[in-house]
């Protein structure tokens, strides 16, 4: 809503700058957007007549003008515009004046004639064509031939005003209005509110027996006033409407369509104007449309009306969609001569569907919808017959037809000043309260105890007890308020293990060098297929939503791992090729128990490439047993000891032989491993890439065994390396097995240091080097026993692997 | 023999200080202290001197040999100081070598602000809940206070699943089943942080974004409480000389309904273009339960009161690290992730 306040000033008188004005009113709760001051910039330039008009002798499309600012003195300009002619007033800008962009005009010569200034288009004094009428949006601006010369433009045009924009909130349709507007202004600054005049002196016959309102649907209807215009005489609007209909962004048109908008922008009453002799046996039946049936709109468009939607209608079939648009055959036209002017009221629900059916969102709908003041509607007509009356554009018939079904006596509220405290924690007086309700048109009857509150019908969001506290509230100011923390028993803030554990668990992960990320929720479809998934997979049932912003964000993700490939991918093409990454986050599976799906919490990390490396340190591949180490690092900190890792071949996203699946007795954990080179490709990644992804669910039910403190040793142990040749295809847990369990009581440790595929080890072997820990609780052993069981072990390993001792 | 004495010794320490390192100096020692050196040789020749001579020249040589004696393990002394200093002065490094690279994560800084949300909430009491991103129509509008065809539902263009189901275009549905759960309990004081989606996407809307909401209900709540546990809140999130502002602004689950606005962080109020030369940034919306929205879940509005906040910690991640581009925390583009 934009708010002159050269024409609020109409209304209320405006004691404060605007700036302090902007603030008040934002403070309120009618929060201004921007201060705008259109004239601003715009120096010198005035009002002149063109004396005389004649071609250019060196070019056919400039002219030579001679122009007057009823100084005496003539100037001589040279213009390109073809819309001019003598007499014509128009904006001078001459040498030294500025524009709206900053332009400053000099003298100059135009192909060999001296131009002293130019004149000026509604463009150049910062003017918006969209709001221009057709006939001055091109060319230089037309002024009003009776304004006087050499007036200063800004105040002529009216552009001496500063605009308010306000970004009204959905439940002050009551403020999409000067006068609504001016009511708060009011009460804020503690002025009277002068209301328009709306007596009318009619002439001729009246309205009866030339109008028959019919309104079949009430539930949508609730009032309908009509009044009758004879003798029209359609042209522009006085120049002070068109000036303030552009100051609000609406468009001059003609004198009788300017003034139901202007009507409707001063009051919040929308209007219509039929063009009485279109209307078949002036009958307007208030109806919801019937099946079938279509209506070619004011905009030319033909549209297809649904059976809930209300429509204005003759006898003939319907004529305009009531509140949202008019029918282009009863559309007001130059040789319109009578007028049936309608100021209905409409059902807020049914206009809104109505006009997002139709997607048509016009001013009228838009104050519809939020509800206008069904009391107002007789006053918005006398009003607008005033208006034609004052400015001689016609006659109004005596009377008004007012089929007023949805009658009914005004709400009241019972507001009790006790739990405006108990709310607002703070005692506003009680004459404060009842003034400013009273300054809002409520009515308050004050007997002493519990207040009893009137709402005016302007106020159609006002129905509880709390909404008169925010009334209160908002005048009172909100930021009176004082500052003070609840009172009564004191809450323990603590996080949940499960809340803690992620917690813990993104900091081990950020310890251990991966970034988390955060990867929108939704995906394309298409990463069932780009991860190469078994047509059979569960993660397959997608959820679909219906209105995607696109195919890319169409389905709730199942996985966590295609977006971290895209991560990885993305990163790739921004030449970044050494990254390791992880996110914690839900993926969402249809549900067979209920409407809502299951979001089940996934871990998921990927790395690519290596480690960052220093000078005197190499980088560390971002391999498998990285991500695996990752994961063992991870499990321990969270105190999960108990899982294993079986080869996973059937996982399509992975590797078959690089990847691993991590459980825990009949509890499935997660997936670790070496991306299949398949998937690489699908994801365009530049080299190999790892991935896990964790069932977060189940990390949380096993971890979290609680630590419990060991007695530091106190005998000294003892460690033996041990190297072994064996064959390739031995698994090392196997071979740690076997040197556990032959081991004997006092080995405590075992730790693979190192393995060796070369030339050096025969064909098919590889050799690995072990390093052994033994200990006793109650001595120091001895070399013998050590060596001892060394060797039992190592008899062991060659009786179960053919495995040889190196030494 | 005095005479002999004299030039033994003169001729030692003479040679000490040519000396040039420790095997030298320990040369010294043995060809004059040893059990062959020179000054025993003279000693052992003390024999042949009288009786009143052998004690003034047994003097003599005694203090010929502490002299030299002290001599040596000065210049030993010296030696090694001087030896150890040259050692360190040729070890040293070039200590403008950059250090051991650490491979050290980040946390991503939604989350990072996200946390430190929640903590400032937990000092205050405050338990955090959580609730699906997926959602009944009903606890992200209806119960809510928003039926159908309820303008305000404009506020908020909505992903559908279906009628009835939809992706929660904010974290308030949190509170209707915090309340639900809870009641007839008291107090209630919960934030709830989450993921919050809705159908927008340009340079300052995301399709996916991050809430965290807040709500206490208990017998006795007012706005005054709120606009002082806010005030706390941007205290301790934005620094102790930040001012809040709060504004009346319309939610269909509050009533009074406020936004709030804290004091430029850029500028301090002096206007500034993050601020658009107001002084104010906007930061969170808020107001005291609506009855309604109590009944709803199961409470007596008669009884209880209760607030409720919401807000978005894009806004405050981008304001707390001066990030101008909406897009980039969701583009996990490394080089801006490694900033944090
Ligand atoms: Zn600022």
């Amino acid at each position: 809503m934009r708010v002159s306040l050269k024409w609020l000033r109409e209304y209320v008188d405006i004691t404060v700058p605007p700036q302090e004005l902007a603030e008040r009113l934002t403070l309120a709760g009618l929060a201004v957007e921007g201060v705008e001051r259109p004239g601003e910039g715009i120096e010198k330039v005035y009002t002149g007549r063109i004396l005389s008009i004649e071609p250019h002798p060196n070019a056919d499309k400039l002219s030579i003008c001679r122009v007057t600012l009823g100084s005496g003195e003539d100037f001589q300009i040279v213009t390109g515009a073809a819309n001019v002619r003598a007499g014509h007033v128009v904006p001078v800008a001459l040498e030294g004046a500025r524009l709206a962009g900053g332009l400053v005009i000099r003298k100059a010569r135009l192909r060999g004639v001296e131009s002293r200034g130019m004149l000026c288009s509604g463009q150049e004094l910062g003017l918006d064509t969209s709001v221009m009428p057709p006939d001055q949006a091109h060319g230089i601006m037309l002024l009003d031939p009776d304004l006087p010369l050499g007036m200063d433009i800004k105040e002529a045009i009216g552009l001496d005003d500063v605009i308010l924009d306000l970004d009204l909130t959905p439940n002050r349709g009551d403020c999409m209005s000067m006068l609504g507007v001016a009511r708060e202004v009011a009460v804020l600054l503690g002025q009277k509110l002068n209301l328009p005049e709306t007596p009318v002196a009619g002439a001729g016959p009246g309205i009866e027996g030339l109008v028959r309102i019919d309104i079949e649907d009430p539930d949508l209807c609730g009032r309908y006033v009509a009044r009758l215009f004879r003798n029209v005489k359609i042209g522009p609007s006085p120049s002070w409407m068109r000036e303030r209909l552009r100051a609000a962004g609406i468009r001059p048109i003609s004198n009788i369509v300017d003034i139901t908008n202007y009507v409707m922008l001063e009051m919040g009453q929308p209007l219509h104007a039929f063009d009485y002799d279109t209307l078949k046996d002036g009958h307007i039946i208030v109806r919801r449309a019937r099946r079938g049936e279509v209506l070619v709109s004011l905009d030319g468009n033909e549209r297809k009306l649904a059976e809930d939607m209300l429509v204005i209608a003759d006898p003939g079939g319907p004529v305009a969609v009531a509140g949202v648009m008019g029918g282009l055959a009863t559309e007001v036209t130059e040789n319109t001569a009578t007028v049936l002017l309608e100021s209905a009221h409409f059902n807020p629900v049914s206009i809104r569907r109505t006009s997002r059916a139709l997607g048509l969102r016009s001013e009228s709908s838009s104050r519809f919808e939020k509800g206008v003041d069904i009391t107002g509607c007789r006053r918005a007509a006398d009003r607008a017959a005033r208006l034609l009356l004052d400015m001689a554009a016609g006659e109004a018939a005596p009377g008004a037809v007012d089929n007023y079904p949805g009658h009914a006596s005004p709400r009241t509220v019972i507001l009790r000043p006790e739990r405006v405290e108990h709310v607002l924690g703070v005692a506003v007086p009680r004459g404060e309260v009842t003034g400013i309700l009273a300054g809002l048109e409520f009515q308050v009857a004050d007997s002493g105890g519990d207040l009893l509150v009137t709402v005016p019908g302007h106020r159609v969001d006002v129905s509880l007890e709390e909404d008169l506290i925010e009334e209160v509230a908002r005048i009172y100011g909100y930021n009176r308020i004082p500052y003070t923390l609840p009172y009564g028993a004191s809450t323990r803030g603590v996080r949940t293990s499960r809340q803690s554990l992620e917690v813990e668990v993104k900091d081990c992960l950020v310890a251990l060098g991966l970034h988390e990320v955060v990867t929108y929720s939704f995906t394309s479809p298409s990463f069932t297929d780009r991860t190469l998934l078994p047509q059979d997979s569960p993660l397959r049932s997608l959820i679909r939503l219906q209105n995607p912003l696109s195919e890319e964000q169409s389905v709730m993700r199942t996985m966590i791992l295609p977006g971290l490939l895209e991560v990885l991918s993305r990163n790739a093409s921004r030449r970044v090729t050494d990254l390791a990454i992880f996110e914690l986050g839900r993926v969402f599976l249809p549900s067979r128990t209920g409407p809502l799906p299951v979001e089940k919490p996934v871990l998921a990390a990927a790395a690519m490439g290596m480690s960052p490396a220093g000078w005197n340190r190499p980088g560390q591949p971002y391999d498998f047993y990285y991500l695996k180490g990752v994961l063992e690092t991870l499990f321990d900190r969270v105190s999960l000891a108990e899982y294993t890792l079986e080869r996973e071949t059937q996982n399509s996203l992975f590797h078959p032989g690089k990847a691993a699946r991590v459980t825990a007795g009949d509890w499935e954990i997660g997936v670790v491993g070496e991306i299949h080179p398949d998937i690489l490709e699908n994801y365009d990644l530049p080299h190999s890439a790892v991935a896990m992804e964790i069932d977060f669910r189940v990390l949380a039910d096993l971890a979290g065994r609680p630590r419990k403190y060991r007695p530091l040793p106190r005998f000294p142990g003892v460690e033996r390396d041990l190297a072994l040749v064996v064959r390739k295809d031995v698994p090392a847990r196997d071979i740690i097995g076997v040197i556990r369990k032959f081991g004997g009581r006092h080995l405590r440790e075992v730790r693979l240091f190192d393995v060796y595929r070369g030339k050096q080890v025969k064909e098919g072997c590889q050799s690995m080097a072990f390093s052994l820990s033994f200990r006793a609780d109650d001595r120091t052993l001895t070399d013998q026993e050590v060596s001892e069981q060394l060797a039992a072990v190592a008899r062991a390993l060659a009786g179960e692997f053919g495995a040889e001792l190196r030494s | 023999m005095e005479q002999k004495l004299l030039r033994i010794q003169a001729r030692a320490l003479e040679e000490m200080a040519g000396a040039k390192s420790l095997e030298e100096l320990n040369e010294i020692r043995v060809r004059y202290l040893g059990k062959k050196g020179e000054l025993t040789g003279v000693l052992r020749g003390m024999g042949a001197l009288s009786p009143e001579e052998r004690p003034r020249i047994g003097q003599i040589a005694n203090q010929v040999r502490d002299k030299i004696e002290e001599k040596l393990n000065d210049s030993t002394a010296r030696l090694k100081d001087r030896i150890k200093r040259e050692k360190l002065a040729a070890e040293s490094l070039d200590i403008t070598l950059p250090g051991t690279v650490f491979n050290l994560g980040r946390l991503h800084p939604l989350t990072v602000v996200t946390r430190r949300i929640e903590d400032i909430f937990l000092g205050l009491g405050f338990s955090i809940a959580e609730g699906p991103e997926v959602e009944l129509d009903y606890y992200n509008f209806e119960a809510l206070n928003l039926p159908k065809d309820h303008p305000a539902r404009d506020m908020q263009d909505t992903f559908f699943i279906t009628q009835e189901v939809l992706l929660r275009t904010h974290t308030s549905p949190v509170q209707v089943r915090t309340m639900e759960r809870t009641a007839p309990a008291l107090p209630v004081k919960i934030i709830a942080p989450g993921k919050v989606y809705r159908r927008d996407d340009d340079a300052t809307h995301s399709p996916m974004f991050h809430q965290v909401e807040g709500l206490a209900v208990d017998r006795r709540i007012t706005m005054a409480d709120l606009r002082g546990v806010l005030q706390v809140f941007a205290e301790q999130m934005f620094g102790p000389e930040t001012r809040t502002r709060f504004r009346p602004s319309y939610f269909p689950f509050t009533e009074p309904s406020a936004e709030v606005d804290i004091s430029c962080v850029m500028c301090g109020g002096r206007g500034c273009r993050t601020c658009s030369h107001t002084g104010w940034l906007e930061i969170l919306g808020c107001g005291m339960v609506h009855p309604r929205v109590l009944e709803m879940s199961g409470y007596n509005s008669g009884e209880v009161t209760g607030f409720a906040f919401g807000m978005g910690v894009e806004r405050i991640t981008m304001l707390k690290y001066g990030i101008d581009d909406l897009r980039l925390l969701f583009e996990n583009d490394m080089r801006f992730l490694q900033q944090f």
